[in-house]
Formats: C-alpha cells, sequence, structure tokens
C-alpha cells in the first residue's frame, strides 16, 4: 500500500521536477559557461542540493519499486510475507543507494 | 456481438480499468521502464565515473556518440514513460470527463515540448564545437 503510493508520488516528482532539472541543465550546458555557472550556482544553494538529493532518492526508489512491480506483474511474491519484506527492502536500498551516490560525489568516500 | 461470446457485458467492461482502454499502454510502460532501468543506471554510473561534473567535462562527454546517442534516448525514453504513467495519475483521480482529457492534453504538450527542448540542447552540445 505505502510502497504503491510513493511509487506514483516518486514518479510523479521524477516527471515534472526530475525531468524540469534534467532539460534545465541541458540548455544551460548548451548555452555556454556563464549560462551553465548560473545553473551550478542555484543548484549549489541548499534548496538546490535539498531537490537534488531528493531527486536521487526518488529515482531509486521508483526504480526499486519498479523492479518490484515487474516482478509482481509475473504473478509472483503475491504472499504477504514476501511481498512486505520486498517492499521494505526498496525503501532500505533506495536510502542506502542515495547516501552512497552523494557520499562519492560530495568526496566524502573515494 | 459475435456467436462464440458468451461473456456478459459486465465481463466485458471488467478490468479495463479507469481510461476505458489501454493494453497496449501498459505493455509500453513496462518496455520503456526496462529501457529506462539501463540507461538511468548508465547516467548514474556515467555521473559517477567523470572525472569532475564542471561544464567543460559534461560538454566533452555529451560531445562523444558514446554519451549524445544514450542521452537522447534517455530523453526520449524518459519522456514517453514519464507521459505515460502521469496518463495513470490522471486517469485514476481526475474523474470529470472533460477535466481529464484537458489534463491529459495540458500533459502531451508539455511532454512534447519539453522533450523537443531537451533534445535540442542536446543536440547543440553533440554538434557544437569540442569543449
Amino acid at each position: 500500500m505505502t510502497a504503491s503510493i510513493i511509487h506514483r508520488v516518486s514518479g510523479a516528482g521524477l516527471s515534472i521536477v526530475g525531468l524540469a532539472v534534467l532539460t534545465w541543465w541541458l540548455t544551460a550546458l548548451a548555452g555556454g559557461a556563464d549560462s551553465y555557472a548560473a545553473f551550478a550556482k542555484v543548484a549549489g544553494t541548499l534548496i538546490g542540493k535539498i531537490v537534488l538529493v531528493g531527486l536521487t532518492w526518488a529515482y531509486f526508489q521508483h526504480l526499486l519499486s519498479g523492479i518490484r512491480h515487474l516482478v509482481m506483474d509475473t504473478g509472483a511474491t503475491f504472499e504477504l510475507g514476501i511481498n512486505k519484506t520486498f517492499a521494505i527492502l526498496t525503501f532500505v536500498g533506495s536510502v542506502l543507494l542515495t547516501a552512497a551516490m552523494w557520499a562519492y560525489l560530495l568526496g566524502v568516500v573515494k | 456481438m459475435n456467436g462464440g461470446d458468451s461473456s456478459t457485458p459486465l465481463g466485458k467492461v471488467r478490468g479495463l480499468g479507469s481510461a476505458g482502454e489501454g493494453g497496449g499502454h501498459w505493455l509500453t510502460e513496462r518496455v520503456t521502464s526496462i529501457a529506462l532501468l539501463l540507461l538511468g543506471t548508465w547516467l548514474v554510473a556515467s555521473l559517477l565515473i567523470l572525472p569532475a561534473l564542471d561544464a567543460r567535462t559534461i560538454v566533452e562527454w555529451l560531445h562523444a556518440p558514446s554519451g549524445a546517442v544514450p542521452m537522447a534516448l534517455l530523453i526520449v525514453i524518459g519522456f514517453k514513460h514519464a507521459l505515460d504513467g502521469m496518463k495513470v495519475v490522471v486517469d485514476d483521480y481526475v474523474h470529470d470527463e472533460g477535466n481529464r482529457f484537458a489534463c491529459n492534453l495540458v500533459l502531451l504538450f508539455l511532454a512534447v515540448g519539453g522533450g523537443a527542448l531537451a533534445l535540442f540542447a542536446l543536440a547543440r552540445i553533440a554538434f557544437g564545437a569540442s569543449a
């Protein structure tokens, strides 16, 4: 139940905010050094970082719960116990992957 | 109604969902999701492998076919998958038929317009002067 609604929320977030940021990033790159600097400045603010970390989490969450839905499409894992375990694993996995990616990007882990 | 079909009218509409159609849409959503599994992993891996994330390094990466082609696919398939997914959300939560049509029309225009803009920006990078 929770995993299903989070799949929709993360998907909607990626569709609206994620694709807007991707498009802005590409147009900023295409516009030259000055326009990319303007993008990087906004991305580097606290709100910018929160949005980027949030998008990273939404991506990994949607990816993992998407895999869960593909498995369920085959008719598997509908038993209550394994279904719940799989749902919890998507949340644990998305948080761990987000933390790992940002730790690497910010140079905490090399 | 053909002769060999014994299903009731209720049986015929059951399972069609709130959109009233969409077997092909359902499958496309799954196929694009698997493509995005690969392309998303490629994007994350590329961002992690790139030596720096300054404009020069990224432009150089997207200038090469090995960067530009997957990115073009990511844009096209990403916008398509987003449109398909958002249509499901709209069909499920917007109950008035007129409003639902309007919402889906706005989504379609946003997806096509946004996708075209992103592709144009990528083309400028890919076919522009080398960084």
